[in-house]
């Protein structure tokens, strides 16, 4: 699998899930996770890092495609966005592991976007470490949406929060999420 | 953790996307921008008796002309840079021209007066309130782009934060160019021109920390 030959289908994955089909994105997410780790493999390879340090980067990278999803343009190709997504990500993730190197070329998505299939590594992120760390609303309402997979008015209902308040209380409680995942280095 | 668990936690319950949220936002932020700085010089300085009149009309109109032209372009740059990826050059290109263009425009209207009518063409009255009040305005606008561009995936960050503070610049100059007049076009350049530059130049400094995702 190449990122660029399947273009057409992670694109219409990807223009389901902004219309809020969850399995598209899902798989979207899955499909781009091979991909993604042997970018972030080859790359780090460069610098003497290891795959626990790719599997950190491909988890923080989910995470902004997801949380940064409403900056992709309908019209445009995904796969240059999900590139551009993956490159800031290394290049924010070796400056604040000081090990950034400027000298040292971060080629183009095309070389060296290869297959991956090897089994996942455990990153060093842990979801519940993390979790204790959101304020009491917020963490609620990412437990029940996102861990127990209620839907909005549910979790609304068992919360007692409005679901405007839900959604709102996910929305920020993933873009808090994902400054903690940034800021919990080094391992 | 493992990453196939991430994904379940991701992909629960997704909610769809709004596609003309981003673009609005920005706009949104550069409206309420403009009006806060506009507001500020109201409240400042009171509603001028008469903003559109007196013997430097032409070059009141060329400056206020020139600002927003320069918002425009640099706004479409923001909305494009919004979106990680390439931004394009055409906006960047069309700012270069401009600020050539206002720049070559002072220049060769010192060249054509006398060097003793020098002093009175660039110390125009009142260049320096221009040159405080205009970064002064342009730090409403600045926040509020900054503020809206930080929901966004900028990946350029030095280059948004310049256009950012160009553009806020811009706003600033505009504002200041409504109440205050312009005796010659080096004073309009160097008094109004320089601190929008300035404002870019700060705009570039800050980008890479205030940016940040």
């Amino acid at each position: 699998m190449s990122l660029r030959s399947d273009e057409p289908e992670l694109r219409s994955l990807m223009l389901a899930g902004l219309d809020g089909d969850a399995s598209a994105h899902k798989s979207l997410l899955a499909k781009l996770v091979p991909s993604l780790r042997a970018y972030f493999k080859g790359q780090l390879a460069r610098i003497g890092r290891g795959a626990a340090d790719a599997e950190d980067l491909v988890q923080e990278t989910l995470i902004a495609l997801h949380t940064r999803r409403h900056t992709y343009d309908r019209s445009q190709l995904l796969t240059p966005w999900v590139y551009a997504i993956a490159r800031y990500r290394l290049v924010d993730y070796l400056r604040r592991t000081k090990a950034f190197n400027a000298h040292a070329p971060i080629e183009e998505a095309a070389e060296v976007f290869a297959d991956d299939d090897q089994a996942a590594v455990d990153s060093t992120l842990d979801l519940k470490k993390l979790m204790a760390k959101l304020a009491p609303k917020t963490r609620k309402a990412i437990q029940l949406v996102k861990l127990d997979g209620l839907t909005v008015s549910e979790a609304a209902t068992q919360s007692g929060m409005s679901e405007s308040a839900v959604k709102v209380s996910v929305h920020r409680g993933l873009r808090a999420l994902s400054l903690l995942v940034r800021q919990r280095r080094p391992s | 953790m493992k990453t196939d668990e991430l994904i379940n936690v991701l992909g629960a319950n997704v909610e769809p996307v709004n596609s003309g949220h981003l673009r609005n936002a920005l706009l949104a932020a550069l409206a309420v921008g403009a009006a806060a700085a506009f507001c500020l010089r109201l409240a400042m300085y009171g509603v001028p008796a008469d903003p559109f009149s007196g013997k430097d009309i032409g070059l009141k109109v060329a400056g206020l002309a020139f600002a927003l032209s320069l918002v425009v372009v640099g706004g479409r740059f923001l909305i494009k840079s919004a979106r990680p990826g390439e931004a394009g050059r055409g906006p960047l290109i069309v700012i270069g021209l401009l600020l050539f263009a206002i720049f070559s425009a002072g220049a060769i209207a010192l060249a054509f007066a006398s060097p003793a009518a020098w002093r009175g063409m660039v110390f125009g009255p009142q260049w320096a309130a221009c040159f405080f009040c205009i970064p002064m305005f342009a730090a409403l606008p600045f926040v509020s782009l900054v503020w809206a561009l930080r929901r966004a995936a900028p990946t350029r960050l030095a280059l948004t934060g310049a256009v950012i503070g160009l553009v806020a610049g811009a706003l600033g100059a505009a504002v200041c160019a409504y109440h205050y007049p312009s005796s010659s076009i080096p004073f309009l350049v160097l008094w109004y021109g320089g601190p929008v530059v300035l404002c870019a130049v700060i705009g570039a400094m800050l980008g890479p920390r205030l940016l940040r995702w």
